[in-house]
């Protein structure tokens, strides 16, 4: 063959090769990936998915830091049984504030992308724990430290503005209010005040009423803990959108 | 000139521990300061007492380097399985392997440490070293950059020191096999440049009019591995003095560069820089050229294209638009075809040497290893049919399957070429022993069948129950039921990593006593008829 003997050019040129490897590796990946950044029908139009509240936003992170996505997806497929098991299957708006995404690879636990509202807090805060005073055949470890360690949110306000340099819509008065607004959502008791202006904000970003909750998500009313964040994002996840609204059959979102 | 590089780096540590807004990154900002002064002194040191010695010496071949390279191997891999032996017992009897008051230990942070350590400490090293062997003695040239190699093996050193503390700590980007977090990153992007330069320089000092085929393949991982890494930890940090950042993609566009970035993971490092392996060793080993030129041009070309676009595979039936599942799984069916030819092309290069299969242990092993490669690259374009996947996606097949490959193709390459380059850097007739070589591939084999039988029956087991439907038509299991059902299966899956670690340790143990000089009296007389070959006249099968 003709173009087999021509292949002395690559093996005589490192730089040729190497201008060869990376031109033929490049062309897959940005095929496949440049098109979601601008085809508009990419994430379905949807109401309800707003920016993570300082406190879910926390409690997100000790999702992230202690690994939960390996053993747990967030990400419900549209089969009959998954949908049965966990509910509507997920929409890529779903994820379109989570950096990164979580939608893992492996079930050895069940999948939460819908767990918000599934259970009560007083069985979330059993569960994490000591998983298997509830659930005696569970393999999960166990999260008791999560109760013991006070929040630290010294720098949510910057959490905010990072989460904004890369494309979140948080506004001017979420990312002032950032510090406030994580005590009000977990200290109803106290601040009456702030607890209306983080509902107002975060309601009026939703567009929807009722995605921001609000209470002493672990029941210990001293302090702020790892455990409260960790409840308040796991009972908020799932729950945002409004599939009342939703139409899966219309031809924009079809992908 | 390496010396003046890492004080500013020193500098650049302390000034970021100085300002660290959380004590992690103090803690990280410390460690790594502490370690590039540890290195200047080690320098110090080392320069102190070179006397009238050139250690640059352009008529040497830089072989030190490999031994380090070999040692850092052998230390990794036992350290990444031990993790994986310890992962698996928590999942098999969490009552005995958690403890509530060390939350670090948990599964969800050893488990990062377990890849990581395997895939890119082990693996990473394997591949530094049989790299830096392989290009010298092809180009019949010095490693290029004289103190820079050194620069590459420690500064992967610190990478993998700097991701391992931090996952125990909890410094994590979450995003799987890309885990180490902003300033980890970067660290690893400038000591894979400086890898990308050396290599690219020692070919460029070559005495070979070619450049002979397992090059190409090393070219290929370096080059992608750095796009891919550069791409997929794109990231904002929180602030210069913080640990954390934040991805700059989001969701479904992250989805898909994080898989893009994960199946390459696979085919970039474990699969084109081990071919290189393959493409050296075994005909050196045994003795034979290559068995086709014409194949390893076509199947090289056509891996690499076609690799990249596998990545939606692992999103199927997700919200990644259907357009980009269906590409993704199209040119996984077609990768089946470039990743046989590659094992084809290895086994058939011992057409008349088969005898050494019977003969010498570490040549069976590396037969093995295309083996298993053959069957894991036809398990691969099998599970990325939708219909398939929708069963064995989330389950334990996909553990299995990346075992088969990991265990069988990438480790079992591997310890072939950590057995060839003890024997022949250390300038030895035989290895300590042949018969540990035996016992090594049997438990690691037998082992291996345990892990993936073991994952298989789990897998579709727990995927049909997943999906099982009771005469009423409601859902037959809750999802704890399948939990439960995969005990035995854990159990026979920790028994099989067990012995792969054990193996392993008879590796180690072998690779020492033959670096020493030590042999078995005892030895059966046709034990290794490779003689050391010759240091200069390589073959050059590509020509």
């Amino acid at each position: 063959m003709g173009l087999l003997n021509n292949h002395g050019v690559f093996e005589r040129h490192s730089l040729i090769l190497t201008i060869g490897i990376l031109i033929t590796v490049s062309i897959g990946g940005l095929i496949q990936m440049a098109p979601l950044f601008y085809m508009e029908n990419t994430i379905e139009k949807v109401e309800g998915m707003r920016p993570y509240t300082p406190l879910e936003v926390a409690g997100r992170n000790i999702y992230l830091r202690e690994g939960c996505y390996v053993c747990h997806s967030q990400m419900v497929r549209p089969l009959r049984d998954e949908v049965e098991r966990y509910g509507h299957y997920s929409l890529a708006a779903e994820s379109m504030y989570d950096h990164p995404f979580q939608w893992g690879s492996k079930r050895t636990g069940p999948d939460l992308a819908r767990v918000g509202g599934k259970y009560s807090d007083e069985w979330h805060v059993d569960h994490l724990i000591d998983p298997r005073a509830l659930v005696p055949e569970s393999i999960m470890p166990p999260y008791a430290f999560l109760a013991e360690k006070s929040l630290d949110f010294r720098h949510i306000q910057d959490d905010l503005k990072a989460l904004r340099a890369v494309g979140v819509p948080y506004t001017d008065e979420m990312i002032e209010n950032a510090s406030m607004d994580l005590r009000a959502q977990v200290d109803p008791d106290i601040y009456f005040d702030e607890q209306d202006a983080l509902v107002a904000r975060y309601t009026e970003a939703s567009g929807r009423e009722g995605t921001v909750q609000i209470r002493d998500f672990d029941q210990d009313p001293d302090r702020i803990t790892e455990m409260d964040a960790l409840v308040a994002y796991l009972q908020m996840t799932g729950t945002l959108v409004d599939f009342s609204t939703y139409e899966a059959e219309d031809l924009m979102n079809a992908r | 000139m390496v010396s003046a590089f890492l004080c500013v780096f020193a500098v650049l540590a302390i000034l970021i521990a100085g300002n660290a807004a959380d004590h992690l990154m103090g803690v990280h900002a410390l460690l790594f300061f502490s370690a590039i002064i540890a290195w200047l002194v080690g320098i110090a040191l080392w320069a102190g007492k070179l006397g009238d010695r050139d250690p640059f010496d352009e008529t040497q071949y830089e072989d030190t380097l490999v031994k380090f390279g070999v040692a850092a191997s052998m230390f990794w891999s036992l350290a990444g399985l031990l993790v994986g032996v310890i992962i698996a017992c928590q999942l098999t009897w969490p009552n005995l392997f958690y403890f509530e008051e060390l939350g670090w230990t948990n599964f969800g942070r050893l488990r990062p440490l377990h890849t990581s350590a395997v895939i890119f400490a082990f693996g990473g090293n394997v591949l530094l070293a049989t790299s830096f062997h392989v290009v010298q003695r092809t180009t019949r040239a010095r490693l290029f950059g004289g103190m820079w190699p050194w620069f590459v093996f420690w500064g992967y050193q610190l990478f993998i020191v700097l991701a391992a503390t931090g996952y125990l700590m909890g410094i994590t980007q979450s995003k799987e096999y890309a885990e180490p977090e902003w300033y980890a990153d970067l660290w690893l992007t400038i000591v894979w440049v400086a890898y990308l330069i050396i290599f690219l320089g020692t070919l460029w000092k070559r005495k070979e009019p070619h450049i002979y085929v397992a090059n190409w393949f090393y070219l290929s991982f370096i080059v992608t591995i750095a796009m891919l890494h550069i791409v997929n930890n794109l990231s904002l940090p929180v602030s210069l003095g913080s640990a954390k950042s934040y991805q700059l993609f989001a969701g479904v566009q992250d989805a898909l560069t994080q898989w893009w970035y994960g199946h390459n993971a696979v085919g970039f490092f474990l699969t084109t820089g081990f071919l290189a392996i393959m493409y050296y060793y075994i005909p050196k080993r045994v003795d034979r050229p290559v068995y086709s030129y014409r194949l390893s041009i076509v199947h090289f070309w056509s891996l690499i294209f076609i690799y990249i676009w596998a990545g939606p595979h692992h999103l199927h039936y997700t919200a990644l638009p259907q357009w980009a599942q269906t590409l993704g799984m199209t040119f996984s069916i077609m990768l089946w075809m470039p990743s046989w030819g590659g094992m084809i092309n290895g086994v058939m290069t011992l057409s008349g040497a088969w005898d050494k299969l019977r003969t010498d242990p570490v040549v069976r092993m590396m037969v093995v290893s295309l083996a298993f490669y053959g069957m894991s690259t036809f398990e691969g374009p099998l599970m990325s049919v939708r219909a398939v996947n929708s069963l064995s996606h989330y389950t334990e097949w996909g553990i299995g399957h990346v075992h088969s490959g990991a265990l069988g193709w990438v480790g079992f390459i591997s310890f072939g070429a950590l057995y060839c380059l003890t024997q022949w850097l250390y300038k030895r007739k035989s290895l300590y022993s042949v018969a540990l070589v035996e016992w090594h591939f049997w438990l690691a084999t037998i082992g291996i069948v345990f892990y993936i039988v073991s994952m298989w029956f789990a897998g579709i087991m727990e995927g049909l129950m997943w999906r099982a439907y009771n005469d009423f038509g409601f859902l037959e299991y809750s999802f704890v039921e399948t939990v439960e059902a995969k005990h035995i299966s854990y159990i026979i899956r920790m028994v099989g990593g067990l012995l792969y670690l054990s193996g392993a340790m008879i590796m180690s143990y072998n690779l020492i006593r033959t670096a020493m000089g030590h042999e078995r009296i005892n030895q059966p007389a046709d034990a290794n008829p490779v003689s050391q070959p010759p240091a200069a006249a390589e073959l050059q099968p590509a020509e």
